[in-house]
């Protein structure tokens, strides 16, 4: 008997480490669910979800849509390009709208920081943050943990590095609470321009060498250049970047050990990792993304234990 | 709460004793059979008739454990939610014939819950269920035991727990009954 100490994931920065073990301990659960041949439980037959995405996805939506389908749960979906938003319609409104519906559940990606607690406050359904600007990616980060986990046997003393647009990155923010509160080591590396300021502040190791990044860590996060998020250019060319920041099957077999490789997609071949470290066996690129569903699953199960039956 | 032994250690075995040959009077050699427990405390059953069958036999039953937390009809209407445990079935229970474990049979809303999740693994031939302890008279479903240890007459307000020699350091069967004022 047990239960989130929180009633939304907005972020990880709201949970303690017992949340997450939680989450993980039921996700195992539901991994061993989405293998079987009828990959679908009925715990969430009477709870209804809304995917409301203001911003472009293509895993997160599918992963999330297909969590929700294999506990039962109704889904509607929403993306803003083809909604009242254009219209000038508000946030607060337009979820009310879909609330009136009796939906139980909010999943939201919305390109504005903070948008997932804003919408916490203010409306009556569970929140879950499915990205939120710059900001957290909560379930990404949980399920990247959940993935190391899975390879390495624990998250606890692992040195991980997390190399490339950590400005952008909301995968990278939640990554580091994440691996913090289990008990990691967290490392960031990048140019200059891509490292925030304050990082340090974080407790987070910074290092602008590729190399003695790699040679350091157990794991290696590889996240993409968020080019529709720079306003300015951060660095020369993509192809400078690549020849820095760019990880090869050269490198990675000139390190001294075997590292874990890990992205959360979508991969720029050929920028940020190459081709052949992607296929690679040390690569655990799709586990990442099989693993998604059952912790998504495990977070929607966990949120919706705690909606109050009318 | 009051407290009284219902079955002591040595009658706890002659019991399990007597389930298995009832067991093997119906299913011979167990070559068309499986045997589930229930997570948590059916799992508990299925080792200890495991390891007496496979004495008596000299070979090998199928085994497996179901977990049943996803199934449940009580979900929301708890306070917590049920952290589930562990489903370890890797094998095919198609066209088999099924025996489902559990500790203490009372509602019927676990083995229920444990019907639906078996399904998600196939189309059984027969499912049958065993339950060490029946407390009879106080189902909410039509569901009934094939194989009895013991059957109890209780009220709802008391509590029948199965302990085990490998857990609670004995194996007995207890009946708590709470104290009544006068």
């Amino acid at each position: 008997m047990d239960s989130l100490s929180v009633d939304h994931l907005t972020g990880i920065k709201n949970l303690t480490e017992h949340d997450i073990q939680l989450i993980f301990k039921t996700a195992d659960s539901f991994k061993e669910v989405i293998n079987r041949s009828i990959k679908k439980v009925p715990s969430l037959r009477d709870i209804t979800i809304a995917n409301l995405f203001f911003e472009n996805s293509t895993r997160t939506r599918l992963s999330f849509e297909l969590a929700e389908k294999r506990l039962s749960a109704d889904v509607v979906n929403f993306s803003a390009a083809s909604s009242s938003v254009k219209k000038g319609e508000t946030l607060i409104d337009t979820v009310n709208n879909i609330l009136s519906m009796k939906v139980d559940m909010v999943v939201m990606r919305h390109p504005n920081p903070g948008a997932a607690k804003f919408l916490s406050e203010r409306v009556d359904a569970r929140v879950i943050n499915a990205g939120d600007g710059t900001h957290e990616h909560p379930t990404q980060a949980l399920l990247d943990s959940y993935s190391i986990r899975e390879k390495l046997g624990s998250v606890k003393g692992k040195k991980v590095v997390i190399v490339g647009d950590i400005l952008h990155s909301r995968v990278a923010l939640s990554n580091i609470y994440c691996l913090q509160k289990l008990g990691a080591e967290v490392m960031v590396c990048g140019p200059t321009t891509l490292i925030p300021k304050y990082i340090h502040e974080l407790g987070v190791k910074v290092e602008h060498d590729l190399i003695k990044a790699l040679e350091w860590c157990d794991v290696a996060n590889m996240l993409r250049i968020q080019l529709e998020r720079q306003d300015i250019k951060y660095f020369p060319s993509l192809r400078e970047y690549s020849m820095q920041y760019g990880l090869t099957k050269k490198i990675l077999d000139q390190l001294s050990k075997k590292i874990v490789v890990m992205h959360p997609g979508p991969i720029n071949r050929g920028v940020e990792i190459t081709s052949d470290v992607a296929d690679s066996d040390q690569a655990i690129i799709l586990d990442q993304v099989e693993n998604g569903v059952a912790v998504r699953m495990a977070v929607i199960y966990l949120l919706a234990s705690k909606i109050e039956r009318q | 709460m009051e407290k009284q032994v219902i079955l002591n250690s040595k009658h706890f075995e002659l019991t399990i004793n007597r389930l298995c040959y009832q067991l093997i009077e119906q299913h011979n050699d167990f070559s068309d059979t499986v045997l589930i427990g229930l997570q948590p405390r059916g799992v508990n059953v299925l080792e200890r008739i495991k390891s007496r069958l496979e004495t008596i036999l000299g070979h090998e039953v199928i085994c497996g454990k179901l977990d049943i937390t996803f199934y449940r009809d009580d979900f929301r209407r708890r306070e917590t939610p049920i952290i589930p445990s562990a489903t370890n079935i890797d094998f095919v229970i198609e066209n088999k014939r099924v025996v489902l474990m559990d500790d203490v049979l009372f509602t019927g809303r676990t083995i229920r819950s444990g019907l639906d999740a078996l399904l998600a693994y196939g189309r059984p031939q027969k499912v049958e269920l065993l339950s060490l302890i029946d407390r009879r008279f106080r189902r909410d479903l039509p569901i009934q035991a094939d194989y009895v240890g013991k059957t109890v007459d209780t009220l709802v307000s008391e509590r029948v727990s199965v302990e085990w020699k490998e857990i609670e350091g004995e194996d007995k069967v207890v009946l708590f009954t709470p104290e009544t004022n006068g």
